[in-house]
């Protein structure tokens, strides 16, 4: 190595020139490959989706997931009355192109919330819901739903069986919770547990009884149809998807929307 | 310096000088990341493209490179290499990258890639630096690719995701551990070493014998 490479001179030349040049490749290479990934990113929330219903299983083909999801029908529900929209009205072609994420932004599609329990800051007027008939009964309900853990936002699905009521499955498919421990909501050993549980009690439809509860459950345990045991060494991030569930399952979420279903006016 | 062979330079390092099984190097991701074959296979590949790559780049940018800040220059080509790898598998291989996460990002820390880079790169010319580093990736790869094989076979009972043991056999949950990397690494070690004795390193003290002295 000469000497002339280690004047100050020198040494800033070669700092700024390399930046530079290696900006360049990686903003390169994140813009040219972002559609991919973005493709790639709507089929797995799509897999997971029809994961949580569990029509598939989640390392099901690509080709196998879309026949799926064709099955399934995409309806605009607005949060608090459960009345089903037209597309038009958030001025989407179909209901599955709308953004519900990039609505929840949007100061004319939103509104802020007093009480959060779920941590949301935004809840999006109008959002989609997945529905699986059978023959005209509704068999599966999948409601997209999204609460604050304890770092992160967590996005999943939760899906119910057609009396609205027995959860059919639940997935989470996008967090930040710690590895190894609130990360442990994506385990599906632990989401199995879900499967069964009744989100309400019996006759009184309006709050939601749902539960993650410290110390397992068991044969015992006051009210198990609707308590799951909560996650070891993640209370927080429990407790964050107890508040998910039951904020997005109450009134102000898809409540109304699920009586409608249990009438069978959907 | 002697006139290096591009084959030596190639297979050198698969088994007379192993990253992992000689150097040592490398090893929080062999135990990470060798849970599946097929998952270990895509870890293996995008640390060869790294490795290659970013010798290449340093060795043709070496007679610049001014010696204060030589690493920092390394670490910033690697680091760089290491998003654009990282970017190419999620547009690729989503799944895959989902389940290696963190680990692809933490190539950049591989000791092995950063070895290279200032041990061989640094003195050598691209095509023979571009060799050492498939050479030394490829050495990385083998002991992956042979600690994923044993280890999703016993552990899971499957290759590739298919079953390849019979039914009565009861998958043992430690081998998709990360110990049990530790114990195949190190019987791999051991076996090379059994192979091929000049590998063994020398004491660096010999123990004394042990005495028992009367207290009285």
């Amino acid at each position: 190595m000469s000497q002339s490479n280690d004047t100050i001179r020198k040494t800033l030349i070669v700092a700024v020139s390399l930046s530079i040049v290696f900006s360049v490749v990686v903003s390169g290479s994140a813009v040219m490959l972002r559609p991919l990934q973005e493709k790639n990113k709507a089929l797995s929330t799509r897999s997971n989706m029809i994961a949580a219903s569990g029509v598939l299983s989640s390392d099901a083909s690509n080709e196998k997931v879309s026949e799926a999801f064709d099955r399934f029908e995409v309806l605009l529900v607005e949060m608090g009355t459960g009345e089903v929209v037209s597309p038009g009205t958030v001025n989407a072609e179909t209901a599955e192109a709308y953004d519900q994420r990039e609505a929840s932004r949007d100061a004319a599609l939103s509104s802020s919330l007093d009480k959060d329990p779920a941590g949301i800051n935004r809840l999006a007027q109008y959002r989609k819901v997945y529905l699986l008939r059978d023959g005209e009964k509704v068999s599966k309900v999948v409601l997209p739903i999204h609460g604050y853990g304890l770092w992160s936002t967590m996005y999943g699905f939760l899906a119910l069986k057609g009396d609205a009521n027995t959860v059919e499955g639940v997935r989470f498919y996008e967090h930040a919770e710690t590895p190894g421990l609130g990360g442990e909501i994506e385990n599906p050993e632990w989401t199995a547990k879900w499967k069964g549980k009744k989100i309400y009690q019996s006759g009184e439809w309006t709050d939601p009884a749902f539960a993650l509860v410290k110390g397992g459950v068991g044969e015992n345990t006051e009210g198990k149809e609707h308590k799951v045991d909560a996650l070891s060494g993640a209370t927080l991030t429990s407790r964050g998807v107890g508040n998910t569930v039951n904020f997005w399952l109450g009134d102000r979420g898809y409540g109304p929307f699920l009586k409608k279903v249990r009438q069978g006016e959907i | 310096m002697a006139e290096l062979k591009t084959k030596d330079v190639l297979f050198g390092p698969i088994l007379y000088n192993n990253p992992i099984a000689l150097q040592v190097l490398g090893i929080c991701s062999a135990l990470a990341v060798t849970g599946s074959l097929k998952v270990s296979l895509v870890m293996a590949a995008a640390v060869i493209a790294v490795t290659c790559a970013s010798n290449v780049a340093v060795s043709l940018i070496r007679s610049q490179i001014p010696s204060s800040i030589r690493i920092i220059v390394q670490m910033t080509i690697i680091a760089s290499l290491v998003i654009v790898v990282d970017q190419f598998l999620q547009a690729y291989a989503y799944q895959i990258s989902k389940q290696l996460s963190v680990f692809v990002g933490l190539i950049i820390t591989n000791c092995i890639i950063l070895g290279r880079a200032e041990g061989f790169a640094m003195q050598n010319g691209p095509w023979l630096s571009f060799v050492d580093g498939l050479g030394n990736g490829l050495g990385y790869s083998l002991i992956l690719v042979v600690v994923a094989t044993v280890r999703e076979s016993l552990g899971a009972g499957t290759l590739f995701g298919y079953a390849i043991m019979p039914e009565w056999y009861v998958p043992n949950g430690l081998m998709l551990l990360p110990p049990s990397a530790f114990f195949l690494i190190g019987l791999f070690i051991w076996a090379v070493r059994t192979w091929d004795p000049d590998q063994v390193e020398e004491e660096e003290y010999e123990m004394q014998p042990h005495r028992v002295r009367e207290a009285f």
